[in-house]
């Protein structure tokens, strides 16, 4: 296939960028990590495809964008757990299925509609996007806007050049996943645990909070019984990192996620732990998630065995 | 030196230096910041992906696949403090700011507050010898301070939905800059036409980091309008 093999971007989607591993030692710059926000369906979406673990992919939240594939045929896949379309050039439609990789030709769509019960899907195209990297990641980060696209989401009328692939040889390839997740979301105690009173931190790990509409890449707002602050509800602002649970002087918690801001000045309960990220990454508004405390030692080995999971999944593609 | 160290997560060291603020505290937070981005370098020490300072802390971030909390306190408990000196650079960075409108937002309640004029206010803040704690928040976003005790003032009642790009801001003994248009909370006295965070500067894409020396340059609106080329 030639170089000039590109999608048409038609219709955006609601929040499309690019992502991959993210940026790493720019803390000291203000600029966060970044990546995407459910790591393994990443990981996943680049194997199903034979790329690279690295290679960036086009995240979605929701409603995804609507391609036409031009000069080439190609293949790609979408990770999550997503309702799509591909259109083809003949107007045959073909129902999607995720996890799954797709072979398409010249003039052939797709069209992603909606993500189902989830925020975040995937799409990875074998071989990989045509993107610039900075600081050695394509991550888009639309707060500073750095990354591809210029730090912009993807827009109407994009082109976005695909690189060589092998694609003569195209083998189907199908997983089936089924996570059986529920909504408790496993963390460590924070540095200012003590900064709350004893029935909070009790109610903390006991009570339901709510997901609320105020959450993007950036942090997560939850709404929950207001947690009361006997110290002070502001600290020397200091380092935060994907994860921290801040509490606000209005007592309602915020989890800073991957577009975190690199410094905060609320105090921090709790820290979610590593193993739980991608799952709370995907829990929509209005979903109930209840706290469990872990200690260190305990999270190092659920996330040793995550990961562990995620590599034989791999592994057996 | 550290007075506690504590893990911030699964994923990170919290490292606290005590709880007054000031350079001398702040220095011994870059030092120690510095003497690890050099370790790094020299690939003496792996598994670290960010290492952030703040006003008395230095926050280590690691992944959990290449290391963990208590390797990296163990590194931490060896190191010698007596033998790593990683001095300021005497650079100081010029910083033109205009107080005039429409950039000077919040000065004349600036003024009313602290029973001043404009001018005085101005000339404080101008003889000051700035030095930066930290940059972040938002990316190249700079903190310094310290302000002459008599302007100390607290954050806005109602933070700005939109703080415009370059606006300098005070709350307390510190000054900012917003390097992108925010929301904010920080008292708005004036602006600067510099580009204090430049993506396309792969090395120092923060003109002002943590340790730099600054001096405020008053300048003009005309002035400020013949720099604010794009």
């Amino acid at each position: 296939m030639s170089n000039n093999c590109y999608l048409e971007i038609i219709r955006p989607g609601i929040n499309s960028t690019f992502q991959d591993k993210g940026r790493f030692g720019l803390h000291h710059f203000g600029i966060p990590v970044s990546g995407a926000m459910d790591y393994r369906s990443y990981l996943i979406s680049n194997a199903l495809v034979k790329n690279d673990f690295k290679v960036g992919v086009l995240e979605f939240a929701y409603q995804g964008p609507l391609i036409k594939l031009h000069n080439g045929n190609a293949s790609f896949c979408i990770t999550g757990n997503v309702i799509f379309k591909i259109i083809k050039k003949n107007k045959d439609i073909i129902e999607g299925v995720c996890n799954k990789n797709y072979f398409i030709e010249d003039q052939d769509q797709i069209d992603i509609l909606t993500t189902k019960k989830s925020v975040f899907g995937y799409l990875s195209f074998e071989g990989g996007f045509v993107l610039e990297k900075t600081w050695n990641s394509i991550s888009t980060n639309t707060k500073a806007k750095i990354g591809s696209n210029d730090g912009d989401k993807l827009n109407s009328g994009d082109k976005i050049f695909l690189k060589k692939n092998n694609i003569e040889n195209f083998k189907a390839r199908y997983l089936k996943i089924d996570y059986k997740e529920d909504n408790e979301i496993r963390v460590l105690i924070g540095p200012n645990y003590d900064y709350f009173s004893k029935d909070s931190q009790d109610r903390f790990f006991k009570e339901d909070f709510l997901i609320t509409n105020l959450t993007d890449r950036m942090g997560m707002r939850l709404k929950g019984f207001g947690l009361e602050n006997i110290k002070s509800s502001n600290i020397r602002s200091e380092g935060i990192v994907k994860g921290v649970i801040q509490v606000p002087p209005d007592g309602h918690p915020i989890i800073m996620l991957s577009d975190y801001g690199t410094i905060g000045g609320y105090p921090k309960i709790a820290n979610v732990a590593s193993v739980d990220y991608d799952k709370l990454a995907q829990k929509i508004p209005n979903t109930k998630i209840k706290f469990k405390c872990i200690d260190l030692l305990e999270a190092e080995k659920l996330y040793k065995n995550y990961q562990q999971d995620i590599t034989k999944i791999i592994n057996d593609i | 030196m550290i007075k506690k160290v504590i893990n911030l997560g699964d994923t990170a060291l919290h490292c606290d230096f005590g709880d007054i603020v000031n350079k001398e505290t702040n220095s011994k937070v870059i030092n120690l910041f510095r003497y690890l981005t050099d370790e790094i370098q020299k690939k003496k020490i792996e598994g670290i992906i960010n290492l952030t300072p703040s006003y008395n802390k230095l926050i280590i971030s690691y992944d959990l696949k290449i290391t963990n909390y208590q390797k990296l306190k163990t590194f931490l408990d060896n190191i010698n403090y007596k033998d790593i000196n990683f001095p300021s650079k005497n650079k100081v960075i010029e910083i033109p700011v205009c107080y005039e409108e429409p950039f000077c937002l919040d000065l004349k309640h600036i003024s009313k507050k602290l029973k001043i004029s404009n001018e005085e206010f101005i000339n404080k803040h101008l003889s000051g010898d700035y030095f930066v704690y930290m940059t972040g928040f938002i990316a190249g976003m700079p903190f310094f301070g310290d302000l002459s005790k008599d302007l100390y003032l607290n954050r806005l009642k109602t933070p700005r939905v939109r703080v415009p790009a370059g606006s300098v801001g005070i709350v307390e003994q510190f000054c900012n800059i917003y390097t992108f248009e925010s929301p904010g909370g920080w008292n708005i006295i004036g602006k600067t036409p510099l580009k204090i965070f430049d993506k396309n500067n792969y090395l120092e894409p923060a003109m002002l980091s943590p340790g730099d020396q600054i001096k405020i340059i008053r300048i003009s609106l005309k002035e400020f309008e013949k720099l604010n080329v794009k």
